[in-house]
């Protein structure tokens, strides 16, 4: 069984288990967020952190267990393209927000 | 079990230049994705730019409604588990099942385009369409560029129950449920952007 499993190679992982971890997660950080703004029980700054941080907390939990990025397949490219993109990310929004902020306020708009 | 494990490895052996052609356009696909997931930065970056320039209009805490965004997430995030299933069943060979589990998903997929297309509605006919302020302007493009992405993966999902019925599994129609679950799976991930980052932030 499991040497016809691995036969299929690299697009036959995941199970039912794997999944199921991964809705559990999935779940608790997306209600941990919205419960923590829709009672407003938290000051601002760390209902901002708590928010960022379960944001990121999904966004892997899903790139691992629904997507199954890892570092192996494909050689690799998988996900070095990944981290590119991502390195593409930071720039293009990082940039943003630093150059438009430094425009706001030497504009003196708004 | 014994023999159809040989067989399987035979046709591995015989078929590794479609197995690999396979391989091949779901890498191809993951690169797209990669390129959509810049498309979606740079409407985020525009977003966050544009969010406090409200013209006298309604900002995010007047007019977002969380109940209903968390029961859209959930949509979402159920509809990304069956999928899922639909995977597993479609390596387990049990082709009714892979159709099941995308009817499922396309019902769920389905529910949350609805809610989309209720909020915006609903925002338009009080006023707070696209055309009132920077801010919605940029609420609209991000938001329905995703809504749009998840209208074509229904779409899709539609194509492969279609094809799934008259050419069943082969090594055509398996990679396309393959690049399809990674182009749902993605939508998904873009969406816990979404809420985290418009809506949740949206209302402090």
């Amino acid at each position: 069984m499991s040497e016809s499993h691995s036969a299929h190679g690299e697009h036959s992982h995941g199970s039912v288990k794997s999944y199921v971890i991964g809705l559990i997660l999935s779940l608790v950080l997306t209600i941990i967020p919205f419960a923590v703004v829709m009672t407003g029980a938290l000051a601002m700054t760390p209902t901002v952190l708590i928010i960022v941080a379960t944001a990121v907390a999904q966004v892997l939990v899903q790139l691992v267990m629904f997507m199954h990025m890892n570092t192996k397949s494909d050689e690799g490219w998988n996900f070095m393209s990944f981290v590119f993109t991502v390195t593409i990310l930071l720039l293009v929004i990082g940039g943003t927000l630093w150059i438009m902020h430094h425009l706001h306020l030497n504009m003196m708009i708004g | 079990m014994t023999t159809e494990t040989m067989s399987n490895h035979d046709a591995h052996a015989e078929g590794h230049e479609h197995h690999d052609a396979g391989g091949m356009k779901i890498f191809g696909f993951w690169v797209y994705l990669m390129s959509d997931l810049v498309i979606f930065g740079s409407l985020f970056a525009t977003y966050a730019v544009l969010m406090k320039g409200t013209a006298g209009g309604p900002s995010g805490a007047d007019i977002f409604e969380l109940p209903l965004i968390l029961i859209s997430t959930f949509l979402l995030l159920f509809s990304s588990f069956t999928y899922g299933m639909a995977v597993l069943a479609m390596n387990a060979d049990r082709v009714a099942q892979v159709k099941a589990w995308l009817a499922i998903t396309f019902l769920l997929g389905a529910g949350f385009i609805g809610l989309e297309i209720y909020e915006f509605q609903h925002l338009i006919h009080e006023g707070y369409g696209p055309d009132r302020s920077a801010f919605l302007s940029s609420f609209f493009t991000l938001v329905g560029t995703h809504g749009l992405h998840v209208f074509f993966g229904l779409v899709w999902i539609l194509v492969m129950l279609v094809q799934l019925q008259t050419k069943g599994l082969n090594d055509m129609t398996r990679p396309r449920i393959m690049c399809l679950s990674l182009f749902w799976h993605f939508l998904d991930i873009v969406w816990i952007c979404v809420f985290s980052f418009v809506y949740l932030m949206g209302v402090l």
